[in-house]
């Protein structure tokens, strides 16, 4: 790298006389622009200073090491404290992160200042070469490969050639394969839409609401009311399985009209006296849907805005979602509970391949 | 070789060098490597600042990996946070609360980790623009890009599966939107999601499966890539912007021992601590207010990280469409906007150092950068297509805009999706004027001078303005502009009259190019510049008035030149 050819000192550059000097080995040869001599390279107690204001960013950050660990000691898990434009915060994370900050941070101005202000700051060149190799070398590179590949066979034998690509090629597959059992699939399903398209929804089940379980009369809902609901099957399941499957498909909301606003349902009569009962699990991919406006009667995914109008079937009427919002037919039981007269009749969530007709 | 010829080096190189020299020869490859130059610019640094947040990304992962519990087992939470308390959540958001609350240091850490992130992602953002805009994808350096582009998108994945970890309602809901994302993939979507989800959305698996993919595997692939992105970028050392004594075939700049040490290794402390005050001080993501995960609840208003935003606003955006035949479904409301631009944006990405090397049939290396106005067709693409990005990632915060400028959420949707149609190809038009105005500028500054806005008057009443002649290093940057021409159209037959047989694909060629390298400002000849130059010279010689005030001054008409200094009167 440093034969004598890159060792020449760029022409004209009258302004330094210094490069003029046989470069040692290693040294790279001075640019040929234009440069200003700093405070630092002519006045000793200008450098003194830098090098005093280097050792001093240094020593202040051992400082804040100090104080990191005292704040870490004597500053209580609660403690707040109010910074001016970003409000309350926890005063342990402010402290160790300003201490420890700082610390680290000095470090870097301590050298970035070291070579800004005592380090030289005349540009060298670098000459650069091509990328490729000379010709000798690719001459002697190729031979070596041509003798290699004669040498073992692989343009001689083909059958040799195809029959390892393909071994290689499905080698990977036993990898795969046991990917297989990342779903144990459970006794009676082989595949995974079957348990997309039922919820845990039975004639006769009681709506109960979604957090305290508590079964719902149909008087207490007034008309523009909206109360989220889950199957009252749901405690015991969530026991059982441990996990939130059946609440993210069988997640519902109720909501109460006048029967004269109801414009049309997805089925004769699905309603009880004007309360309809639609799936939460948005149609497009799966947020739970709660923004209800009651005067349009039209409900709002917050995730990505599809708007469904639960007057009208709950047809798509606005964003990304393709499908309507699956209706859930109620009745009461003989105590004025909600419950399902069934499941839903088209499937809850984001649509997927196996989907076989149209809904809405 | 004499001890003694050597024995002065050694007491310099210290015993180490010795030590390791004399185990694995390590002093060729410090005498080849210790005093590399690295040219100096400002943009150089975004590629520092990626690779310094990534350490730190590491640093504080390990600290968090000690305290955080990747299950998704049902707990009850019992610490000191009291709007949770005796509420059941999943283990690993438990975990994520006694981080945030009961282990000192530990919300600092989740929030240096994340900050450092975002720095992350916003540097490798940012970087790749400056790469893009000054043409330093170009040969030899294409791999490089390649290798950039897949370190983006990996960094992209590593973003999103960590913010899915807590398992709090904001991160499984994102969780939720990437499952019916994949859902919608045909044929295969609905078994790719029970095999990711260990059966229905959400299961109990998913949290540690997503974990040993966070913490192993994309930090394993990112730090193999960028292993090969740092040894390439010192295997062909780094680009430079012309300058004075600035070519092609040199570097100019800063030794590694010891300038580039100190800064590159102090840049790392300054972006270090910069993070660590700011996690400290400006808290992020706080999961505690979200509350735990659970399928049927959502919060209005609540927004992905930024490198997230465009993909949630362009499901946002995307007409329903869906398709319903021979008893499937495609649903390319969700394919379109999740999978279908997302692969043509990264491959286009990928692919243009290619296209670009295809259509110019150019062929030499480039170790000069281009300034983004030299290469107009490209730097206004690149315009459009950040005009595309930005007015899908408006569309990810459409419900915050709505609430805040007061406007109806269809209003902007409507808009957005006419936008992204119309916007980004006067964003090229524009970009592309504006490049090729600042071309003529530069051209007219180097044929006539800089305007200095001093204005004279003539003895005979007519007023000049005086031009200064440009300094070097203005007319280094102007001169440097690569003269890169179209390819040719290409003739129908040969000059002995046989009809060409890739006539078809010569002329989309040619047409490509055209497209990429016409409609340029020509670059001054030399001819043209030293007629420039002999022109005002002999105007100066013949017309100017001496300023009694200025002696100094030489002024002429036409294009008037002002010298600071007599001694060019020659």
């Amino acid at each position: 790298m440093s034969d004598s050819k890159d060792l020449t000192p760029a022409a004209g550059d009258a302004a330094a006389p210094a490069t003029q000097q046989a470069l040692r080995p290693g040294e790279w040869p001075r640019a040929d622009v234009a440069h200003h001599l700093r405070r630092t390279d002519t006045d000793p107690r200008a450098q003194k200073r830098a090098a005093r204001q280097v050792a001093m960013m240094f020593l202040l950050s051992v400082l804040m090491v100090v104080l990191f660990i005292v704040a870490f000691v004597a500053i209580p898990r609660d403690a707040v404290i109010t910074l001016p434009y970003i409000g309350a915060i926890g005063a342990l994370t402010a402290a160790m992160g300003v201490t420890f900050g700082l610390a680290i941070f000095l470090i870097g101005a301590g050298a970035v200042h070291w070579a800004k202000k005592l380090m030289s700051d005349v540009e060298v060149v670098q000459e650069r070469h091509p990328m490729k190799t000379d010709a000798e070398d690719t001459a002697v590179a190729a031979d070596i490969y041509q003798v290699g590949k004669e040498s073992s066979g692989f343009a001689k034998y083909p059958v040799i050639r195809r029959t390892m690509l393909l071994a290689m090629a499905l080698v990977p597959i036993p990898f795969i394969v046991s990917l297989r059992d990342l779903w144990v699939t459970p006794p009676g399903i082989t595949t995974p839409s079957e348990e997309l398209l039922v919820t845990l929804w039975k004639p006769g089940m009681r709506l109960v609401t979604d957090i305290t379980y508590q079964p719902v009369r149909a008087d207490d809902i007034p008309v523009g009311g909206l109360v989220n609901v889950v199957p009252a099957d749901l405690p015991l399941d969530e026991e059982e399985t441990g996990n939130l499957d059946a609440r993210a498909k069988s997640a519902a909301i109720i909501v109460r009209m006048t029967p004269e606003e109801i414009q049309s349902q997805q089925g004769e009569g699905w309603d009880y006296q004007g309360i309809l009962a639609f799936s939460k699990i948005c149609t497009h991919v799966g947020c739970p849907i709660s923004l209800y406006q009651q005067r349009t009667h039209e409900l709002l995914c917050p995730c990505h805005q599809s708007t469904f109008n639960l007057a009208d079937s709950a047809n798509v009427v606005f964003g990304p979602a393709a499908r309507r919002m699956p209706q859930l037919p109620i009745t009461v039981d003989d105590e004025g509970y909600l419950v399902a007269v069934s499941d839903f009749q088209e499937p809850v969530g984001p649509s997927f391949w196996e989907l076989k007709e149209s809904y809405s | 070789m004499s001890t003694s010829q050597l024995a002065p080096v050694e007491a310099k190189g210290a015993g180490v060098a010795t030590y390791l020299d004399e185990r694995v020869g390590a002093n060729g490859f410090l005498r080849r490597n210790l005093n590399k130059v690295f040219p100096d610019h400002w943009s150089f640094m975004l590629g520092e600042v990626a690779l310094y947040s990534f350490i730190v990304v590491l640093i504080s992962g390990v600290y968090l990996t000690l305290f955080f519990k990747p299950s998704m087992v049902e707990v009850i939470y019992e610490g000191p946070y009291i709007p949770l308390k005796g509420v059941k959540m999943s283990q690993a958001y438990d975990s994520a609360l006694d981080i945030s609350f009961e282990v000192r240091g530990g919300l600092l850490m989740r929030q240096i980790h994340h900050w450092a992130a975002l720095f992350f992602m916003t540097a490798i953002a940012v970087h790749m623009f400056r790469v893009f805009f000054t043409g330093a994808f170009r040969k030899p350096r294409e791999m490089n890009w390649v290798v950039g582009v897949s370190l983006a998108m990996v960094s992209l994945m590593a973003g999103f599966s960590g913010y899915s970890l807590p398992d709090d309602l904001l991160s499984g809901t994102g969780l939720r939107i990437a499952e019916g994302i994949v859902l919608s993939i045909p044929i295969v979507g609905t078994w790719v999601s029970f095999l990711m989800f260990g059966g229905e959305f959400p299961g109990t698996d998913f949290i540690s499966r997503l974990y040993g993919i966070h913490i192993l595997l994309i930090p394993g692939i990112l730090l193999a890539l960028i292993t090969v992105h740092l040894m390439m970028v010192w295997v062909q050392k780094h680009t430079q912007f012309p300058g004075p004594a600035r070519t092609n075939n040199n570097v100019v700049g800063y030794p590694l021992m010891p300038i580039y040490m100190a800064k590159a290794g102090g840049f790392f402390f300054l972006v270090f601590g910069i993070i660590v005050v700011i996690a400290g001080i400006v808290q992020l993501n706080p999961i505690w207010l979200f509350g735990p995960y659970t399928p049927d609840q959502v919060s209005a208003g609540t927004q992905p990280d930024w490198y997230i935003g465009w993909l949630d606003g362009a499901l946002r955006v995307m007409p329903n469409w869906e398709i319903q035949a021979l008893g499937y479904t495609l649903s390319l409301n969700i394919l379109i906007p999740a999978l279908v631009v997302p692969g043509i944006i990264t491959t286009l990405l990928i692919a243009y150092p290619f296209i670009e090397a295809w259509a110019s049939g150019d062929k030499s290396e480039h170790h000069l950068l281009d300034r983004p106005r030299d290469a107009p067709t490209r730097t206004a693409l690149g315009v459009m297509a950040i005009t595309f990005y930005v007015l899908l990632w408006i569309g990810g915060g459409n419900d915050i805009i709505a609430v805040g400028f007061d406007l109806s959420i269809n209003f902007i949707i409507w808009a957005l999706r006419i936008s992204l149609i119309v916007l980004p190809p006067i964003a090229f038009l524009i970009t592309r004027r504006i490049c090729l105005a600042l071309q003529r500028r530069d051209r007219d500054k180097l044929l006539h001078g800089r305007e200095t806005g001093q204005i004279l008057r003539m003895p005979n009443g007519e007023f000049l303005e005086i031009h200064a002649p440009l300094n070097e290093e203005e007319r280094a940057k102007i001169m440097a502009k690569p003269d890169v021409k179209p390819l040719p159209m290409p003739p129908e037959t040969d000059s002995t009259g046989v009809k060409n047989p890739r006539l078809k694909k010569d002329r989309r060629r040619a047409k490509i190019s055209q497209f990429l390298f016409g409609d340029n400002i020509a670059a001054p000849t030399s001819a043209e510049i030293s007629e420039a130059d002999a022109h005002l010279a002999h105007e100066v010689q013949q017309d100017a008035p001496v300023v009694a005030e200025e002696e100094s001054l030489q002024i002429a008409h036409d294009g008037a030149v002002l010298e600071e200094s007599s001694s060019t009167r020659d």
